[in-house]
């Protein structure tokens, strides 16, 4: 590691530049690699697109305008729903499930947190794989349901909306479960005990108690969930075969079919800043959370 | 199954009736949720486990053990040319993103005061990562810079190096900065200091850094679909066309592989860890 030693006389500016042989590399390889990339969309999201794809340097707002099209304007809200209702759904699975596993022992409670992030760890693509087999006409879930005498013809499953959500849930369960869990443990547990000691229902130290204290987890939860499964174009690719068109598969198909990148690029900004606005709702809500009127300020 | 839920140390307030129960240990209300989500997270991964034993290519009945789907995947050279490429990138990007984020984690440790700098370097494993796909298609575009082999890695490392940049600068808050005072105080040069003192201190951040990238670049899907040519394929991107071209046997005895794969990176990671954590 060089150090540049006399190039400076004063200790302030030494140990500027002293970051320098450290920084610089990283700086130098972020701004090519991701400042320019994402600043790269930006522009082009301004400008027409070439007539052999490409892009064709004319201001233009049109891509955006474009957005007020029913039909993009339906994918977006689409988007919105399903992410939305699979995000609502991993909550109900998870909230319990977290609780399930912060009041664990503690030697349990490693054990179960690995247990439920390994499926995690496994490739997405295999994931999303698995549920073809389970979900097709003749796939194991009906299999399971005719041997039950519960159908007597194959229940059309793959292919449908409801089961894209069901993918999602899949996928991104797990993320749901840690910041639950971790909002969850880090509760004095003195507080509910001392609740319960002093004759309040279950519901009733959960409601006020628990609930209130894991809303930033939760609020986290939801967000590690939305952000990518909105952003999702495989699960709705593979599990609702094409005909659920989301908006991940929106831009990827301007980016590597429809070649019409100036669009690509306005979809993606939208979805961003509305991701980022969400951040910034989340972070703002969980800050308000625990400055809040929270039994936090009662622990000892 | 309901094993967990026994528990000596609040085992005198078992008998306190129902009510207090529930809000101390984990009843039955809790416990069906937790092994629900558990069976919902893993039958979907035991059934592809089971299906790729199948004898019969039938992928939706079982008739007998057979490793024959193995053979296939060994015999196929799409699949051994795409698992060659991945683990070149992963490793190639694995090496890349611990280098550069652990030197920018040490620099902004000790050198910056505000958070742009940290945002930036973070920022790659916050944004999503169709972002990043369509921004780097653009620039390698733009730069007419070739497609393939190399673009793949220098876009995984872009990732990768936010979460190695992440796990040393949390680490680095748990340093005891004297240690280092001391050895610049007896005279050692900044960079021996570097070497001597920081570096060996963040020894279990920096190989939890660089299996994590591993593992994040030989799963990643997006990034490398877009920042690929056509004729260079990684595992991922392989499985993908195989999964769209239609369900085959092989794809179950792949996954089963990068499955076991991964199980043995994780277990790999937490031992290492501990190894490194314990020197």
């Amino acid at each position: 590691m060089s150090v540049p030693r006399s190039a400076a006389s004063g200790a302030f500016w030494r140990r500027r530049l002293a970051g320098l042989p450290l920084l610089g590399p990283g700086m130098v390889f972020l701004f090519v690699l991701a400042v320019l990339p994402v600043a790269l969309v930006t522009v082009y999201a301004f400008f027409e697109r070439g007539r052999f794809g490409g892009v064709e340097f004319n201001f233009t707002l049109d891509n955006f305008a474009r957005l007020a099209d029913p039909l993009y304007l339906g994918v977006v809200l689409k988007s919105i729903l399903i992410a939305g209702t699979a995000t609502g759904i991993a909550l109900l699975i998870g909230y319990p499930a977290a609780l399930f596993i912060a009041r664990l022992p503690r030697r349990w409670r490693t054990l179960a947190l690995i247990a439920v992030l390994l499926p995690f760890w496994t490739n997405f693509l295999i994931r999303t794989y698995a549920w073809i087999l389970l979900l097709n006409n003749a796939g194991w879930i009906n299999q399971g349901l005719s041997w039950l005498g519960i159908t007597s013809e194959p229940v059309h499953m793959l292919y449908t909306e409801p089961a894209v959500v069901v993918g999602l849930v899949y996928m991104y369960l797990p993320l749901m479960i840690l910041p639950l869990y971790a909002s969850l443990v880090s509760h004095d547990p003195q507080l509910t005990e001392a609740a319960v000691n002093l004759g309040s229902s279950p519901f009733r130290v959960f409601r006020t108690i628990t609930l209130p204290l894991s809303a930033p987890g939760a609020l986290t939860g939801c967000i590690f969930v939305f952000v990518p499964a909105m952003g999702n174009f495989i699960i709705p690719e593979l599990i609702g075969g094409g005909k659920t068109v989301l908006i991940g598969n929106l831009i990827r198909d301007q980016f590597l079919k429809a070649r019409d990148w100036p669009f690509g690029a306005a979809l993606a900004l939208v979805m961003t800043a509305f991701l980022v606005l969400l951040l910034v709702l989340q972070q703002r809500a969980s800050r308000a959370v625990s400055e809040g009127k929270t039994p936090k300020e009662v622990k000892p | 199954m309901n094993a967990p839920a026994a528990l000596p140390a609040r085992s005198r307030k078992a008998r306190g009736g129902p009510r207090t129960d529930a809000a101390t240990r984990p009843g039955l209300h809790l416990r069906l949720p937790f092994w629900g989500a558990i069976a919902f997270l893993y039958i979907p991964i035991l059934v592809v486990v089971a299906m790729s034993f199948n004898a019969s290519s039938n992928l939706f009945s079982w008739s007998g053990f057979s490793l024959q789907w193995y053979a296939e995947v060994f015999r196929s050279p799409d699949i051994l040319a795409a698992l060659g490429n991945t683990l070149i990138v992963a490793a190639a990007a694995a090496v890349l993103a611990t280098a550069l984020g652990t030197l920018t984690a040490v620099g902004i440790h000790r050198h910056t005061s505000g958070g742009l700098i940290r945002a930036i370097a973070i920022a790659p494993a916050m944004l999503p990562d169709l972002l990043l796909a369509i921004g780097l298609l653009s620039l390698f575009t733009l730069l007419n810079f070739t497609l393939g082999l190399l673009s793949v890695i220098l876009a995984h490392t872009v990732f990768a190096m936010a979460f190695v940049t992440a796990i040393v600068l949390a680490r680095l808050a748990q340093v005891d900065p004297s240690l280092e005072e001391a050895s610049r105080d007896l005279g050692a040069s900044p960079g021996r200091t570097l070497l001597k003192v920081t570096l060996p201190q963040l020894g279990p951040a920096i190989i939890s850094g660089a299996l994590l990238s591993f593992t994040l670049s030989l799963d990643e899907f997006v990034i490398a679909f877009f920042t690929t040519s056509p004729t260079v394929s990684t595992l991922p991107i392989n499985i993908y066309s195989m999964v769209r071209f239609g369900v085959s046997p092989e794809i179950n005895a792949l996954a089963t592989m990068l499955l076991g794969l991964t199980v043995l990176a994780v277990l790999g990671t937490q031992r290492l860890t501990k190894i490194a954590d314990s020197l």
